[in-house]
């Protein structure tokens, strides 16, 4: 099970409290968790990744295990602890602002 | 008794407020969507609790929210279950999805070259006055998008763009189109502004569009200051009983024209700036137009810090100071191009919002004002309801 943390505008969009459990099958790649986490939450399509391109939305982060996944190509796998559910893949709105 | 709903945009939430036809005790519902920036919120001339709200941020995007029960409840068109899966099983949730038809094309950019259109938001949306599935949204980077099926897919007219776009240019607050008109009397004709493209309509419900600019001058923010393309209009308006004439709020310039755009007259008179970015007319008297005006393109706050609407009751050209309840002194705040609307009670009742939180209202067609609320986020935009 994939636990994935969202904004907290995003989850007030999506209806959900606290963090989101996805079953992703492998391999579990940053695409593939996007893709699962829309497919539970359609309303969530657009707010992360572009409708027609799917690039990452500019002002949108991909944490993971301290790492900073957002500039990784869609393919990345995701790293062990998050796949084991160990650790939570934390989508982030980016620091903007002043 | 009637009853008055205000819907209220502002770049921190939207808010809904309420009151009897007196028009005196309102009360306040919100923020709805906290933290997000609402360019608009509109309900339907033709089911009223259905009201469709514009919801963007700068990190998340567009989202369409739509109401079906007066703003008690919110939901992004189409997200019931069964609404959500598409022929391959895939979830649908496209109510947020504005993607330009055909080759994308460009517009003119800030340095002169071309530049691809690039979605950035709703700036405005347009209920059909007949059918509450069909909504009209006009969007940044400038294009108007139509919906059938009451928000959950949009699809762009794109004859607009085909008539001179890429000669538009972004203003300092973007390239949008931010007015949609829709003609009571004729369903195929629709007119919207653009800053900075200009004004235009179509005749035949969107297909083809051609700009109605004939008489507008910009000589401070154009080349060729007769330009057919490339004016920065902040307004149009019309009453519903004469959807051929129109009245307009330019960057400077107040006008109007007799024959549906196809020639305008400067109206500006006596006003003591004729720069602004709200005009509306009153509900029950066709030449009885209202602005706010603004010291100028450089200085965005009423002239002497005295916050005045001005009102003509000739249709333009005679205007008189509104200020009885408004501030009249240390007062900077700007009213916005979608922030003023009428209601059609009688008398006429008035409202506007300010980039400093207050909102305004009239009960008698703007001969003295009272805040409803003073301390909201910067009004984005203001649309009044009237409900049996």
């Amino acid at each position: 099970m994939i636990r994935v943390v969202l904004p907290y505008h995003l989850r007030n969009l999506a209806r959900v409290d606290g963090e989101v459990q996805l079953e992703v099958e492998s391999p579990v790649t940053l695409r593939a968790v996007l893709d699962a986490l829309e497919v539970r939450y359609p309303a969530l399509r657009g707010t992360i990744r572009d409708h027609d391109t799917l690039k990452r939305r500019p002002f949108v982060r991909f944490f993971a295990c301290k790492e900073d996944l957002s500039l990784e190509p869609p393919e990345t796998n995701l790293p062990d602890a998050v796949v084991k559910g160990e650790e939570p893949f934390l989508i982030v709105g980016a620091m903007a602002g002043g | 008794m009637s009853k008055i709903r205000v819907l209220v945009g502002t770049k921190k939430g939207a808010f809904i407020l309420t009151a009897d036809g007196k028009r005196r005790n309102w009360k306040v519902s919100g923020p709805h969507f906290a933290g997000w920036e609402i360019y608009h919120v509109k309900g339907s001339m033709a089911e009223p609790d259905r009201i469709y709200a514009s919801q963007t941020s700068g990190w998340f995007g567009q989202i369409i929210q739509r109401s079906d029960d007066g703003g008690k409840t919110w939901n992004t068109p189409g997200s019931s279950p069964e609404e959500l899966k598409g022929p391959e099983g895939m979830p649908k949730g496209e109510s947020n999805k504005f993607s330009y038809a055909g080759k994308v094309g460009t517009h003119k950019w800030y340095d002169g070259t071309q530049h691809p259109w690039e979605f950035k938001r709703v700036w405005h949306i347009e209920p059909s006055l007949t059918d509450p599935d069909t909504a009209y949204a006009g969007v940044e980077d400038a294009a108007i998008f139509k919906t059938t099926d009451g928000g959950k897919t949009w699809k762009e007219l794109a004859g607009l763009r085909e008539a001179k776009g890429h000669l538009w240019q972004p203003g300092a607050g973007g390239m949008a189109v931010h007015t949609i008109l829709l003609d009571p009397k004729n369903p195929k004709r629709i007119y919207i502004a653009i800053s900075a493209g200009g004004c235009f309509r179509t005749d035949d419900g969107g297909k083809t569009w051609k700009p109605i600019t004939r008489g507008l001058k910009s000589p401070y923010e154009l080349p060729d200051p007769d330009a057919e393309v490339g004016h920065c209009v902040h307004r149009i308006t019309l009453h519903p009983s004469r959807p051929d004439v129109l009245f307009m709020q330019k960057h400077w310039d107040v006008l109007r024209t007799d024959n549906a755009g196809e020639q305008w007259q400067e109206v500006s008179g006596n006003l003591p700036s004729d720069f602004g970015f709200p005009i509306d007319v009153h509900a029950h008297e066709p030449e009885t137009i209202f602005v706010v005006p603004i010291k100028s393109d450089s200085e965005h706050y009423p002239p002497d810090g005295k916050l005045r609407v001005y009102r003509s009751r000739t249709g333009g050209n005679e205007w008189e100071p509104l200020t009885k309840g408004l501030p009249q002194k240390d007062c900077y705040v700007n009213v916005l191009r979608d922030a003023m609307a009428v209601d059609s009670l009688e008398p006429c009742g008035v409202y506007f919002g300010t980039t400093g939180g207050q909102v305004y209202g009239s009960a008698n067609g703007g001969n003295s004002w009272n805040p409803i609320v003073r301390d909201l986020p910067a009004v984005l935009s203001v649309e009044v309801q009237v409900l049996p």
